[in-house]
C-alpha cells in the first residue's frame, strides 16, 4: 500500500482548470519531486493533498484511508507534516517554543490553562532541533531568524508529529544554491532514517537530479511524465516544455 | 395598505440620510483604511452649522438660498474641518496600528463634544423647516410630508453623482484604484497625500451634508455623534466596506426593516413581555450579524488587499523580568497597606481603578495574543453588571450568587457572540463586536419592564457584612488581582500559546493541528467572563446599574487603556488602565471641559508613543540590554 495515492485530481479556477485528471503515488523512505513549468499546477496540488483546498474531483488517500476534503489540522492529526513555500511560523516565538507548540499540540495538550507552555517538551524540540542544527538558536525569536534557518525550523517543526509523510512545497525557494542542496541533503538523510515518505516541489534542477528518488512532471495542470531522474531527463516531451518556456536545467 | 405604503416611504427617508453619511465613511475607510470614530462628530458638527448659518442666512431674508445655502456652505465649512484634522493629525500616524489611528479619532470626537457644547450650549436646538417644503402630499389617502419625499429622491441622486465622480473623473478613478491596492497606486507616482486628504474632504463633506439635512427632521442635540456612528458603522459593514453601492443598499436593508418593525406585536417570553416594536436598535445590528456570517465582507465588499508593508511583528513573550515581579509586589503590597493610608474618597477611586484594571486584562487578553480587537467590550461589562443586578434586584440573591451569576450571563453571551465573531477578523471582527455590544445596550435601554430602561436599577448594595468602604475594598482588590493573576498565567501556558499561534500564522497553526476558531472561541468567553465579573463588582460598588454601561464610550475606555499601555505587553494594559483612569478622575474633578482635555491628551500619546506606555518603556530599557528583540 503507498503512503499516499492520488487519483484523478482535479481542481479549476473560474475557467482556468489548474489541476486536470493527475494521478500518482508515493511509497514509504520515497522522495518524490514534482516538477513543472510555473502555473503548471503544483500547488494547488500541494493544497489539495493537505486540505486547504478541496478538489472538484478526484481522490487523496494517505495509507489506503480517504482523506480527500479533510481540514488541513485532521490531515495533520493523521501523521502528515508540511512545510510551507514561504515559511509560516510563529514570529512572537522563540524557534524552541515553534517547536513546542507542534509537540504540544502532538500530544494533545493545548487546552491547558495552567501550567507554563515553555517548560513543557523543551527537550524533544531540543532535540528535534538538534538533528536540524539549530539547536544552539533555540532561544532566539523566530521573527529576527535568516531565511534559510527559518526553513530548518519549518523542517523540525514538521517533524514534530512523526509523520510517516511529509509535504514540501518549494523547500528551497529563496535561499542560495549552496544552502539549498545542503537543505535538501538534511531533508533526504531524516526522512530515509525514519522511512518518511516525501512529496516535494521544486525549481531547482539541481536539487531535484540530487535528491529525488522518482520525478513527476507536471504541466497545465496534466502529469506529462513520470520515472527515475534519468529516464525524466532523456524525456522529449519533458525537455519541450522546459527549453519552450525558456526554464535551464541545472546552472547557476 | 396604504399605511405600510408610507411605512415604505418613510424606510426610504431614513435610507437617504443614513446613506449620506455611511457612504462618507466608507470612501474614507476605502482609502485611507482608517475607521474614522470622527464621522459622527462631523455629521453633528454639519447640522450644528447648518442650524446657524440657516439662521443667519435667513435673518438676512434670504428665504430658500438662506436654507439651502445654509445647509451646503456648512457642509463645505466642516469639510475643511476634516481636511484640518486629516492634515495635522491624521497624516502622522497612516503608518501607525490601525487601532491607533481609531484612537486619534476618539481623542476628536471628545474634542468636538466639548466644542460643540461650548459654542452652542446643552439645550436641544429647533431646526428651520425647508421653505417650500413645509406641507405635506396626498398619497392613497394617507399625507406624507414633502420633506420626506425630497430625502427619498437625494439619496439616490447623491449615489448616482458620487458614481459619475468614481467612473467620470481621473480623480476618481484613482481613488477606486487605490481602495484596491493603495501600494500600488503609490508605486505608479500618484501623491499619496492629495489623494487622501480629498478623500476626507469629501467624506466629511458628506457626512455634514447628512447632518444639515436633518434640521427639519430632529432637534440639533449634543449625543448626535455617537448615535449616528454606531448605524453608520452597521450601514459600513453590511455594504461592504468601501462600496458606496453596498452603503445605499445596506442603508436601504436596515431603514425599511427599522420601519416595519413598528409593526412587530409584543409577546411574552418566560412571564415578561417583550416588546419588539420599541427595540427598534436591535434589527439593524442582527441584520450586520447575520450578513458578515454569509458574506464576511458585506453585501457589495470584497476581501481587502494584502498589505505588502509588513505590520510590526509581535516581540516575543518572555518570562518575567525579576525586576518587574519585585514591582508587581511592591504594588500588590502598597495596595494592601492602602486603606491605612487614605481616607473613603481615596478607596472609592482605588476600588474603580482595580475594577477596571481587570476590564483591560480581560479585553487585552483578546486583544493581545488573542489578535481580536473589540469595539464592544463593555456589553461583557454591562452583562455582568445586570447579571448581579436582576439576581439582587428580582430575586433578592445575597452578593454571592450576584457576583457568580455575573460572569456567568457575561460568559453565556461570550459564547453566543463570540461564535459568530471569530469566524471574522480584524476590523469586520472590530465591528461585529461593536455591534453585538449595541444589542445588549439597546436591550437595557429599551427592555423597561425587566432592566428599568434608562433609569436603571438602583439599591444594590453589598451584603451588610461589605457595606464597609474598606472591606468592599478588599473584596474587589482580592478578586482582581486573582483574576488579572489567572488571565496572565492563561497566557503562559499552552492556551495562551496556541492563541497567539492563531494571531502569529493562522496557516501554520492549522497545519499543525490547532483548531485556530476554537481557541478564538475559547479565549472570547474567557475574556467576557472576566469582564463579567468585573461588571459584577462594579454594581455593588456603585449600587446601581444603567444601560450606559454597556455603551460605545465605555468601550472606547476599555480600549483605551489597554492601548494606551501598550497592547504587546502583558504589564502594559494594567499601567493603562491605571493612567487613563487617574487621567479621567484628575480631569473630571478639575475642569468642566474635561473631555477636550482628555481628547487632546490621547492624541498628544498617540503622536507620542505609538507603541503605547509599556512598549516605551520597554524599548527604553532593551537598549541598554544587546539582547535581540
Amino acid at each position: 500500500m503507498s503512503v499516499l495515492a492520488v487519483q484523478g485530481l482535479q481542481k479549476s479556477f473560474g475557467g482556468v482548470q489548474a489541476v486536470a485528471g493527475v494521478s500518482f503515488a508515493v511509497e514509504a523512505g520515497e522522495l518524490l519531486a514534482m516538477i513543472g513549468p510555473n502555473g503548471a499546477g503544483k500547488t494547488t496540488c500541494f493544497n489539495m493533498l493537505m486540505g486547504q483546498l478541496r478538489p472538484d474531483a478526484g481522490s487523496v488517500a494517505f495509507e489506503g484511508s480517504d482523506i480527500t476534503g479533510l481540514a488541513p489540522r485532521q490531515v495533520w492529526r493523521l501523521g502528515v507534516g508540511r512545510t510551507f513555500q514561504i515559511t509560516a511560523t510563529f514570529a512572537s516565538m522563540t524557534v524552541s517554543e515553534n517547536v513546542q507548540m507542534a509537540l504540544l499540540s502532538h500530544h494533545r495538550k493545548l487546552a491547558s490553562f495552567w501550567a507554563p507552555a515553555t517548560s513543557l517538551y523543551a527537550d524533544e524540540a531540543a532535540a528535534l532541533l538538534q538533528q536540524v542544527g539549530m539547536v544552539d538558536q533555540r532561544q532566539r525569536a523566530c521573527g529576527v531568524l535568516a531565511y534559510g534557518d527559518l526553513k530548518r525550523v519549518e523542517l523540525a517543526v514538521a517533524l514534530a508529529n512523526q509523520p510517516r509523510l511529509l509535504l514540501m512545497d518549494e523547500p528551497t525557494a529563496g535561499m542560495a544554491p549552496r544552502e539549498r542542496v545542503a537543505l535538501m541533503e538534511l531533508t533526504a538523510k531524516l526522512t530515509r532514517d525514519r522511512g518518511i515518505a516525501v512529496l516535494f516541489t521544486e525549481h531547482d534542477m539541481d536539487v531535484v537530479f540530487a535528491q529525488a528518488d522518482r520525478i513527476i512532471v507536471l504541466n497545465r495542470g496534466r502529469l506529462i511524465a513520470q520515472g527515475t531522474p534519468a529516464e525524466v531527463r532523456a524525456d522529449k516531451g519533458v525537455q519541450d516544455v522546459y527549453l519552450g518556456s525558456g526554464s535551464t536545467f541545472g546552472g547557476h | 395598505m396604504d399605511f405600510l405604503l408610507v411605512q415604505f416611504l418613510n424606510g426610504l427617508a431614513s435610507a437617504s440620510s443614513l446613506f449620506l453619511v455611511a457612504s462618507g465613511l466608507s470612501i474614507i475607510f476605502g482609502v485611507s483604511r482608517i475607521v474614522n470614530f470622527a464621522h459622527g462628530s462631523f455629521y453633528m458638527l454639519g447640522a450644528y452649522v447648518a442650524w446657524t448659518l440657516t439662521r443667519g442666512l435667513d435673518w438676512v431674508a434670504f428665504g430658500h438660498l438662506g436654507f439651502w445655502g445654509g445647509i451646503l456652505i456648512a457642509a463645505v465649512v466642516v469639510g475643511l474641518l476634516g481636511v484640518i484634522v486629516e492634515i495635522l493629525l491624521l497624516r502622522r500616524i497612516y503608518q501607525a496600528p490601525e487601532l491607533f489611528q481609531l484612537l486619534a479619532t476618539f481623542g476628536v470626537v471628545l474634542i468636538v463634544q466639548d466644542a460643540t457644547l461650548w459654542i452652542w450650549g446643552a439645550q436641544d436646538l429647533l431646526g428651520p423647516r425647508a421653505p417650500g417644503m413645509r406641507g405635506a402630499i396626498d398619497i392613497m389617502g394617507q399625507r406624507f410630508p414633502q420633506y420626506e419625499m425630497l430625502l427619498i429622491v437625494i439619496g439616490p441622486a447623491v449615489l448616482g453623482l458620487l458614481w459619475l465622480l468614481f467612473h467620470r473623473t481621473r480623480w476618481g478613478t484613482l481613488v477606486r484604484a487605490a481602495t484596491l491596492d493603495r501600494e500600488m497606486v503609490a508605486a505608479l507616482g500618484v501623491d499619496q497625500k492629495l489623494l487622501f486628504t480629498s478623500i476626507f474632504f469629501l467624506g466629511s463633506f458628506l457626512a455634514a451634508l447628512g447632518g444639515g439635512l436633518q434640521l427639519p427632521r430632529e432637534p440639533v442635540q449634543l449625543n448626535m455623534d455617537l448615535a449616528i456612528i454606531a448605524d453608520a458603522f452597521v450601514v459600513v459593514v453590511v455594504g461592504g466596506m468601501g462600496s458606496v453601492g453596498g452603503a445605499y443598499l445596506a442603508a436601504l436593508l436596515i431603514a425599511e426593516l427599522q420601519a416595519f418593525m413598528l409593526f412587530v406585536p409584543d409577546f411574552a417570553l418566560f412571564g415578561v413581555t417583550v416588546s419588539i416594536s420599541k427595540m427598534t436598535l436591535i434589527p439593524s445590528f442582527l441584520v450586520m450579524a447575520v450578513v458578515l456570517v454569509v458574506r464576511p465582507y458585506g453585501l457589495l465588499g470584497r476581501p481587502p488587499s494584502h498589505a505588502r508593508i509588513a505590520g510590526a511583528v509581535e516581540p516575543v513573550v518572555r518570562a518575567t523580568p525579576a525586576e518587574l515581579k519585585w514591582l508587581g509586589y511592591a504594588a500588590l503590597a502598597l495596595l494592601v497597606v492602602l486603606p491605612f493610608f487614605v481616607g473613603d474618597y481615596g478607596l472609592i477611586v482605588a476600588t474603580e481603578i482595580l475594577i477596571m484594571v481587570l476590564v483591560a486584562a480581560s479585553l487585552h487578553f483578546m486583544m493581545g495574543p488573542g489578535g481580536m480587537a473589540s469595539f464592544g467590550h463593555a456589553a461583557y461589562f454591562g452583562l455582568g453588571a445586570y447579571g448581579a443586578a436582576l439576581m439582587t434586584k428580582h430575586l433578592m440573591a445575597p452578593m454571592a450568587v450576584g457576583l457568580a451569576a455575573g460572569p456567568l450571563l457575561a460568559g453565556l453571551f461570550g459564547i453566543l457572540f463570540g461564535w459568530f465573531c471569530v469566524r471574522l477578523s480584524g476590523v469586520y471582527l472590530a465591528m461585529l463586536t461593536l455591534a453585538f455590544a449595541q444589542i445588549v445596550w439597546s436591550i437595557a435601554f429599551q427592555w423597561v419592564a425587566m432592566t428599568g430602561g434608562d433609569n436603571g436599577l438602583l439599591g444594590i448594595w453589598p451584603d451588610s457584612w461589605a457595606t464597609g468602604k474598606d472591606v468592599y475594598y478588599y473584596l474587589t482588590l482580592a478578586l482582581c488581582v486573582a483574576g488579572v493573576l489567572v488571565l496572565r498565567r492563561m497566557i503562559y501556558a499552552p492556551f495562551g500559546y496556541a492563541l497567539r499561534a492563531g494571531r502569529d500564522s493562522p496557516l501554520r497553526a492549522e497545519a499543525i493541528g490547532i483548531d485556530v476558531v476554537r481557541v478564538q472561541w475559547a479565549a472570547f468567553t474567557v475574556a467576557a467572563v472576566f469582564a463579567g465579573l468585573a461588571g459584577a463588582l462594579f454594581v455593588y460598588f456603585k449600587g446601581s446599574v444603567f444601560p450606559t454601561y454597556a455603551s460605545i464610550p465605555k468601550s472606547v475606555d476599555a480600549l483605551m487603556m489597554v492601548l494606551m499601555g501598550g497592547v504587546q505587553t502583558i504589564t502594559g494594559p494594567l499601567i493603562g488602565a491605571v493612567v487613563y483612569m487617574g487621567l479621567h478622575e484628575q480631569l473630571v474633578r478639575l475642569t468642566e471641559l474635561w473631555r477636550l482635555v482628555l481628547g487632546a491628551s490621547i492624541i498628544a500619546l498617540v503622536l507620542a508613543f505609538p507603541q503605547g506606555i509599556a512598549g516605551f518603556v520597554v524599548r527604553l530599557w532593551l537598549k541598554g540590554k544587546a539582547e535581540d528583540l
